[in-house]
């Protein structure tokens, strides 16, 4: 047909940023636990030899499955926490869900060499290619996918300006604690160092950054529970941020 | 088939309104939208059919109220896994409306796209026949704005992401356009039976 696409009225906030293969989506791989390393007394990460891994972009998820002897099976979405050059390697980080199937195997009994099946990378509007300058934030795992961009940016020594908030309960529950630099300010909602204040991530935390903002402004991600995304993202919004420049990926 | 070593699972559950690779999420409502939750007043809202259709319409609330009210008590199937049972929506059933325009012989499809611009692709066959709705309650509460409110659309039968929130239109084609997850690498019809998450399932 000659027509154009369907535009609808108002132009979608949060169009994809990079095009997703349907048919590297569609393939389950076989994954090989190679290691495990733990971050918190809740959250550990499991890194996985994926041959035959297509490659993702930082900000990216997949789908994993674990599948019993009788062929019963528990798939979840898990973000994925390395940056994209790992040598055919991935690394996710799991907090261990009370009660949880998944999280709880992988806490509970996984073991280096254990093998599982992944499908991905999906879902293109939450990557970030490194190009824009980026404003991320997050609370709890909800780090994970914005520690693969850190890590992207800092692998490749990009100078696109990038900033992080992240949100945890003290500072022994925060992921990835003796990784961060310069870019990352830390907000603790239950215990501080001396000095720190205590509280929920605020309009004091966001107002320095959207200051700092770089012509042009900020790419927003958030990343979290949905009651932590919706709080964020009103105060991105409160701050000055257009709606259409925050993607959010919600862990549900 | 790949057991995983140590793997048993939660006791199975032999629920035949389970599809494949589902679990019960119990009470727990999540919430997967991608974009920041909108601030759309009952007042704001309004619902547009077009495309190939023999008379576009638009309705206000209170027009779309006036209509027929229609419940959808059941299941919805979430593409992320979970599936949550005996659910409760109030609205108006998607056919009163399409009455109203009458597509044309030759359409297929039809996009819905949401006041925040969201879009997502059906065949207009899964809109007919008393299988979709346009939602303004839910559990006989209007609908919170995080899943949706004041109106969604409401597919019950695909997985839910086909359920576009804060609806704002449908647009009626003689063909498939994607919409935004479609785009992303996720199934043209999405039906949970069998288990069509991405596109290639
Ligand atoms: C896009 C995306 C990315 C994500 N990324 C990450 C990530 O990087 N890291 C991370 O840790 N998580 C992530 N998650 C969350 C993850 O997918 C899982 O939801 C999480 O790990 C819990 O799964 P589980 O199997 O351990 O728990 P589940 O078994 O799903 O249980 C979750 C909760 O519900 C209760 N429950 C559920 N069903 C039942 C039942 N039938 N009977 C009793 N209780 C039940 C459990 O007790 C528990 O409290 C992500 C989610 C999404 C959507």
């Amino acid at each position: 047909m000659a027509s154009g696409r369907f535009r609808p009225p108002s132009r979608f906030a949060v169009p994809g940023r990079i095009a997703v293969s349907g048919s590297t989506a569609a393939v389950w791989r076989t994954a090989t636990l190679t290691g495990i390393r733990r971050e918190t007394a809740r959250a550990a990460t499991f890194r996985f030899a994926v041959p035959g891994w297509a490659g993702h972009v930082p900000g990216q998820h997949l789908m994993l499955r674990l599948t019993a002897a009788d062929g019963y099976v528990a798939q979840r979405h898990y973000s994925i926490a390395s940056p994209p050059d790992d040598g055919g390697h991935i690394e996710l980080t799991l907090d261990h869900v009370e009660g949880g199937e998944v999280s709880g195997w992988f806490h509970t009994v996984a073991r280096p060499g254990d093998r599982i099946e992944v499908r991905g990378p999906l879902s293109g509007f939450f990557a970030w290619p490194g190009d824009r300058p980026a404003l991320l934030v997050g609370a709890g795992s909800g780090v994970v996918p914005l520690m693969s961009m850190v890590r992207h940016r800092r692998a490749h020594g990009l100078d696109v300006p990038l900033r992080l908030l992240v949100s945890a309960r003290g500072p022994r529950d925060l992921i990835y604690a003796d990784e961060y630099g310069a870019e990352t300010t830390p907000v603790f909602t239950r215990s501080a160092p001396v000095g720190v204040p205590v509280g929920r991530m605020s309009a004091t935390h966001v107002a320095p950054v959207m200051a700092e903002a770089p012509p042009g402004g900020w790419e927003a991600y958030v990343c979290g529970s949905n009651a932590f995304a919706e709080h964020a993202s009103r105060l991105l919004v409160e701050a000055g941020q257009p709606v259409d420049r925050i993607r959010i990926e919600r862990f549900g | 088939m790949h057991v995983t070593r140590g793997f048993t699972g939660r006791p199975r559950v032999s629920d035949p309104g389970l599809p494949p690779g589902q679990y019960d999420a119990g009470d727990d409502w999540p919430v997967l939208s991608a974009e920041v939750t909108p601030d759309l007043a009952a007042t704001d809202w309004s619902f547009r059919i077009d495309g190939r259709v023999a008379e576009p319409r638009t309705w206000t609330w209170a027009e779309a109220h006036a209509l027929p009210t229609s419940a959808y008590d059941g299941d919805i199937h979430c593409v992320t896994g979970w599936s949550k049972f005996g659910v409760r929506f109030g609205g108006v059933s998607l056919d009163a409306f399409l009455d109203m325009v009458r597509p044309a012989t030759t359409a297929t499809h039809a996009v819905a796209y949401s006041h925040t611009g969201y879009t997502t692709s059906l065949p207009l066959a899964d809109l007919t026949g008393g299988r979709a709705w346009i939602a303004f309650e839910y559990d006989g509460r209007p609908l919170p704005a995080e899943h949706g409110g004041p109106a969604r659309l409401l597919v019950p039968h695909l997985y839910f992401w086909k359920s576009a929130k804060w609806i704002a239109g449908l647009r009626i084609l003689d063909h498939d356009e994607p919409g935004f997850w479609e785009q992303n690498g996720y199934h043209a019809r999405g039906n949970p039976w069998e288990e069509q998450r991405y596109s290639g399932d």
